[in-house]
């Protein structure tokens, strides 16, 4: 083990990104050990042991276990992984679990290192949710570009099925069930867990049209289907070792455990933290020593994505929401995937705007038209903008296609500079699924919070009425 | 070498196996067909779409889709950059000017002497180690001017085959299910009941 103290934080030159403090660790405890993929050092910490205490209990006790737990998706959305799984309707089988790996959302990665740093704590985490919500097949999507991602979890997998935790009657039990790999191959909407079951089915991965609001209704091939994320299975098996009483006693009573989140950008130390859930705060994660720091450089904090690419932006004037759903939604935004990306007083506002739509103007499936054809205008108009070649025309332009993809008010923080009251999360959408909210959500906050650096930046452009064109009668 | 080996065929039966829908196998093979060439051919999607029950063109449909798969060749080192908002802040687009100078070609394009395909990528989830690159898919951190040069060399002379496969093969390692420890995969239609663990009893 080559761990690097620093003041109240730890370092691994194996496990680049994760930064360890002096506080609980749920996902993450075995991130220290070089060795934290192998089936040796799983088994040496703990390893499997919460399948054999889930296989000792019948599949509803623990089903209940984890509904008492409240394990919160850790994907994007917040809900409830045992609520999820109660979705499924009764008597209709066979039952499938997804697992969502392909983590891309900007500013995002947890399910990264979860897949390569412990595979079988992912694997374990597949099994007990498999034999509580009754599941008979588990497909393991990871995002393509993750190659040692796929590594990992392929030789995990291979040993984990060779020492019988995964296959036909595991541990010498009555309970079956297959975890078949499957890698993707580059598209963000995949992400969305109605695209990823089209993907799984060999199709282009385009969300369905909802209803029905969840797979675990309709999903893959047309049956009940779990779609969970990464990090939540990753939960799994520490609760099954300590009970739901020893995990809410972790956290707020809404959000309770701990969580990863991504800190990247203008900040002292960048890395991917397990923190607290519903306590820690955006000054705590941002400021304090333990986490990172502070602003790079003696510079000033000028904004703050919290949740994600997708999430309106906050500012200091919202640094003391902590990582509580409500909380964070009621200022204006949201703490999605666990992401948060810091900008500066150096920050060019409109250009880092433009980074993020260009993303989600790049990643729409075409599917439904104002995220196809709006995407690409916000796109197109907020460059022009950023080169210095925007009107004011352009910036009214903005806000027609942005409300075109979110009809009303779009959420946004409040601002004591400005004089501003927040606009709760969430928005109205006219498409199927968030990608192109999100292609607006940046432009949104930058047009909002820093309405100046776009004045700045157009020219007036003087509209000539139709009527001066020619008499109309 | 356009349609699958003789070898592949046999791999790509084996993954099929896996699936309740032979159909669900496209992507994997798809990735299969890309390993073998470097990019994916209209013959293996031809072939891909006999082996899962597909036409081609509902095989290029899907394969068409994402981003990873290449109709043409590209070369040997596929470096994307990314060039979404944490790496763009710490500078990613400098890297990526420079790297255009270095290889003489713009994002997009390829070395004439067929060795490197330089693209912009978006985010790669390495937010806190911005700048970052992928090679083939493999990391690299927090990217200096004079970090890419020195891999650009160590690519062009060779020392890293070992650690980067040429493009098209991404993991190294596969899965593996013994037919002796799985379980199998059946059609939806074929599966009414309820598993048999789900009798109100413990499994162990």
């Amino acid at each position: 083990m080559d761990g690097r103290k620093g003041s109240a934080v730890t370092t691994y030159s194996h496990a680049p990104g994760f930064i360890a403090g002096d506080r609980p660790r749920i996902v993450t405890s075995r991130f220290e050990f070089p060795d934290s993929y192998t089936l040796q050092r799983y088994l040496a910490t703990d390893g499997y042991a919460g399948l054999r205490a889930a296989l000792g209990r019948p599949a509803n006790e623990i089903h209940d276990e984890v509904k008492n737990a409240t394990v919160l998706g850790r994907g994007g959305a917040g809900f409830p992984a045992g609520t999820k799984w109660g979705l499924t309707p009764q008597g209709v089988f066979p039952r499938y679990l997804v697992v969502n790996g392909d983590e891309s959302e900007p500013g995002t990665y947890k399910d990264r290192l979860l897949m390569e740093r412990d595979p079988h704590q992912l694997i374990e985490g597949c099994l007990i949710a498999c034999y509580a919500a009754g599941l008979s097949q588990c497909f393991l999507y990871i995002r393509g570009e993750m190659a040692l991602a796929q590594e990992r979890v392929a030789t995990a997998l291979n040993e984990a099925y060779a020492a019988g935790y995964v296959g036909k009657n595991i541990l010498g039990s009555k309970f079956s069930v297959d975890i078949v790999l499957h890698w993707g191959a580059g598209a963000y909407v995949v992400g969305e867990e109605t695209a990823l079951i089209e993907s799984l089915e060999g199709n282009r991965g385009m969300p369905r049209l909802k209803p029905p609001y969840f797979p675990a209704a309709i999903g893959l091939y047309g049956q009940p289907t779990i779609v969970n994320n990464v990090e939540t299975l990753a939960n799994l098996p520490w609760l099954m070792r300590n009970g739901a009483e020893a995990y809410t006693a972790i956290g707020t009573k809404t959000s309770p455990g701990t969580r990863m989140v991504a800190v990247s950008g203008h900040v002292k130390r960048p890395g991917v933290y397990e923190i607290i859930n519903g306590v820690t705060t955006f000054r705590d994660l941002l400021f304090n020593e333990e986490y990172c720091g502070g602003i790079r450089n003696g510079h000033k904090l000028k904004a703050f994505v919290p949740g994600g690419g997708s999430a309106p932006w906050f500012t200091e004037d919202q640094l003391d929401v902590a990582f509580e759903g409500p909380q964070a939604g009621a200022a204006g935004s949201m703490l999605g995937s666990g992401a948060v990306m810091v900008m500066d007083e150096t920050t060019d506002i409109p250009a880092a705007a433009l980074t993020l739509t260009r993303f989600y103007a790049h990643e729409s499936c075409g599917k439904c038209t104002p995220c196809r054809e709006g995407g690409t205008w916000l796109e197109r108009i907020l460059s022009r903008i950023v080169d210095g070649k925007g009107t004011d025309a352009d910036l009214a332009q903005l806000i027609e296609v942005g409300t075109s993809i979110c009809p009303g008010d779009f959420p946004h923080a409040s601002s004591k500079r400005l004089g501003l009251d927040a606009v709760p999360f969430p928005y109205k959408m006219n498409t199927i699924c968030f990608v192109g909210p999100s292609a607006y959500a940046p432009i949104n906050s930058a047009l909002v919070l820093f309405p100046e650096e776009f004045a700045a930046r157009v020219t007036k452009r003087t509209m000539i009425p139709v009527t001066a064109v020619g008499a109309a009668s | 070498m356009a349609r699958l080996s003789d070898e592949n065929v046999r791999l790509a039966k084996e993954i099929i196996g896996r699936y309740p829908r032979a159909r669900s196998a496209t992507i994997p093979l798809l990735h299969l067909a890309q390993q073998q060439d470097g990019y994916v051919t209209n013959e293996a999607m031809a072939h891909i779409g006999e082996l899962v029950g597909a036409t081609s063109a509902e095989v290029y449909g899907t394969a068409s889709f994402y981003e990873m798969f290449k109709f043409e060749p590209v070369g040997k080192y596929l470096i994307n950059i990314c060039g979404t908002l944490s790496c763009a802040l710490m500078g990613a687009e400098d890297l990526m000017h420079h790297a255009e100078h270095k290889l003489g070609v713009k994002l997009g394009g390829t070395t004439d002497n067929g060795m490197f395909t330089l693209e912009r990528a978006e985010c790669q989830a390495a937010c806190t180690e911005a700048p970052c690159l992928q090679v083939n898919y493999r990391y690299r951190f927090r990217v200096t001017n004079a970090d890419f040069d020195a891999l650009v060399d160590d690519l062009a002379s060779g020392r890293l085959t070992d650690e980067i496969p040429p493009h098209g093969t991404v993991a190294r390692v596969r899965q593996h299910i013994p037919a002796e420890r799985g379980v199998g995969a059946v059609p939806p239609e074929d599966v009414t009941e309820a598993p048999s663990w789900m009798d109100g009893k413990a499994a162990l």
